[in-house]
């Protein structure tokens, strides 16, 4: 296959010029942010920095992060770096986990924006001749527009179509033979069962997915590709540094490339603060390097992941990040070992056991144990002991490969595990060596 | 021919047999053979009972984890060498057997009965007719 790319002077740019962009804009960036914003340049005085300290990316540990809490503090115009009058949009997140964060956007800043969204359609194989069916939310959220936007640039012919109503989703993907699918992985497992329940498999056209804005796994991946005849691709973006196309998957399905010349990534140590090597597993913070309203300066993700610059074949330098393994405030240290209660619903689901489990972690003499409560299901009983001891090791050795820890799996009964009204317990920490919140 | 058998989840906790057997007793189900495989954590309850599917739906209403299977249910003499004589088809005919129980009904005072799980049933079936065994149904366990 013929390599494509939306902007191939900058996604397969040499290392060193990439760096040369980043020094120069992060300079720029930090400049522009004292000079324009009170709320960041008090947190720099406080921390004693100043833009002259800051001569590219090496110095950028010297800056302080910024994190959610910020953000709602600033609510709604505190993070902002441009007059009202240069901001053309707003874009908000769900405001599910506490108040809503709003980002703003001038117009070169929908352009760089949309310009990432762009990079990805291409990455997966789009071109001005393909049908580009956005089922992502309009409005506020910023997987609509964003993807929208990208296929306007590429010169799809754009099905607008927003999130829900799926018999008319349908009709339009069958009648005007959409090839390329935005939307979230849950929704497109959706679509597939409708397609299969309906019969139309075979009117459908569909030869590219891209997939995100929420957690998926590999085997959701090929569950999706095989029943929507499609190449599925992951996408990672989050609206305090624009939106989708932060980050992209190409044709090679290992990693999301960061778009590096306009979000500068750091991986550090949750706890410390510290700046990990490349390679190592730690929250992702990211750095504006090329926004105008909205430029947040290392912005704590929260999202764990890992960092990886090994050639890619799709000649692409930019860095690429794992998918999230979880959220940092959800992270256990057992064993000396990161474990994210998301890694172990993966897993769990994966096995074909609800999401209904419970994690023990305890201290027995010098060493952690961990322990996995799963409810028995009727589709994992089986009569015969062989069969269900069979499983539980089955989910011990899954649970290991993930981990790279031992942890013992119990199958309790169904509705045993209690259920909570709001947010359920899933970990039960007995050992009392941190002071748990 | 056949006969139905329950298969039932049980952790390995206290009060976890009798909740079971208070259910069916409740519902009026007549339990005509038990038996019990354990590991240290749970437990796989196995019963041949008087009504299996109006059984299986009560216990699912108490969000009990059930399945049905397929077992093969010999008449024997209740007598010494009784169990032997099904055993030896068994060992002869090289089959494979995950597990086996065994009861004695009431009806029949010389009668008792062995219940086998195998992988084919089909084949078993076959094989116990064969060398002259007498298998029973799931009608001869409701007139029991």
């Amino acid at each position: 296959m013929e390599k494509r790319y939306y902007q191939k002077e900058i996604e397969t740019a040499s290392r060193e010029q990439l760096r040369a962009w980043q020094d120069e804009r992060l300079v720029k960036t930090v400049n522009h942010v004292w000079t324009n914003n009170e709320y960041y340049r008090n947190k720099m005085k406080n921390q004693g920095v100043e833009p002259g300290d800051i001569n590219g990316v090496e110095d950028l540990w010297k800056l302080p992060f910024l994190t959610k809490d910020d953000l709602r503090e600033a609510y709604p115009f505190g993070l902002m770096s441009k007059p009202m009058a240069d901001c053309v949009r707003i874009q908000s997140t769900s405001g599910t986990t506490g108040k809503r964060v709003i980002a703003f956007y001038t117009q070169h800043d929908i352009d760089l924006w949309e310009d990432c969204c762009a990079r990805s359609i291409v990455a997966v194989g789009g071109t001005r001749d393909d049908v580009c069916q956005v089922c992502y939310g309009y409005g506020l959220f910023t997987g609509g527009p964003g993807l929208n936007g990208g296929s306007h640039k590429v010169g799809c012919l754009t099905l607008p179509m927003s999130s829900g109503n799926t018999d008319r989703q349908l009709q339009f993907m069958t009648d005007l033979g959409a090839t390329i699918i935005c939307c979230t992985p849950s929704y497109a497992a959706y679509l597939a069962e409708s397609i299969e329940e309906r019969g139309l498999r075979d009117q459908i056209r569909l030869k590219a997915g891209i997939f995100g804005a929420e957690a998926w796994t590999e085997e959701m991946r090929r569950d999706i590709e095989n029943r929507l005849g499609l190449k599925a691709y992951d996408i990672y973006g989050l609206t305090e540094i624009s939106g989708p196309g932060v980050s992209f998957e190409c044709e090679e399905q290992t990693g999301m490339h960061i778009n590096e010349d306009h979000f500068y990534p750091e991986i550090i140590d949750p706890k410390t603060g510290k700046v990990l090597p490349m390679g190592s597993k730690g929250e992702l913070v990211f750095t504006s390097l090329t926004k105008e309203a909205f430029p947040l300066l290392r912005y704590r993700t929260k999202d764990i992941c890992v960092l990886s610059d090994k050639p890619c074949s799709c000649g692409r330098t930019l860095v690429k990040m794992s998918k999230p393994m979880g959220r940092s405030d959800d992270m256990m240290i057992i064993k000396g070992v990161n474990v994210f209660p998301s890694q172990i619903e993966m897993v769990l689901l994966n096995q074909g056991l609800t999401s209904n489990y419970q994690i023990i972690v305890d201290r027995k003499g010098s060493s952690d144990t961990l322990e996995v409560l799963v409810e028995m299901t009727p589709e994992l009983f089986s009569d015969t002991l062989g069969a269900l001891t069979q499983k539980e090791a089955q989910i011990t050795e899954a649970l290991k490969s993930m981990l790279g820890i031992m942890a013992k799996v119990t199958i309790v009964e169904p509705k045993s595990i209690v259920r909570s009204e709001g947010k359920a317990v899933r970990v039960i920490d007995k050992r009392k060596l941190y002071d748990n919140k | 021919m056949t006969i139905k058998q329950l298969s039932i989840f049980a952790e390995n906790k206290n009060g976890a047999l009798y909740n079971v057997t208070n259910i069916l007793a409740g519902a009026n189900i007549d339990i005509r053979a038990f038996s019990v495989a354990d590991t240290q954590d749970f437990g796989v309850l196995r019963l041949i009972v008087s009504d299996t599917d109006k059984a299986k739906a009560v216990l699912e209403s108490f969000g009990i984890v059930v399945s049905i299977t397929d077992v093969i249910g010999a008449e024997i003499p209740d007598a010494p060498g009784g169990l032997a004589s099904v055993l030896k088809v068994v060992y002869e005919n090289n089959i494979s057997v995950e597990y086996l129980y065994a009861f004695v009904s009431e009806e029949n005072s010389h009668k008792a009965y062995v219940v086998l799980r195998v992988n084919d049933n089909d084949a078993v079936v076959k094989t116990m007719t064969d060398a002259g065994i007498q298998l029973i149904d799931d009608e001869t366990i409701k007139a029991f």
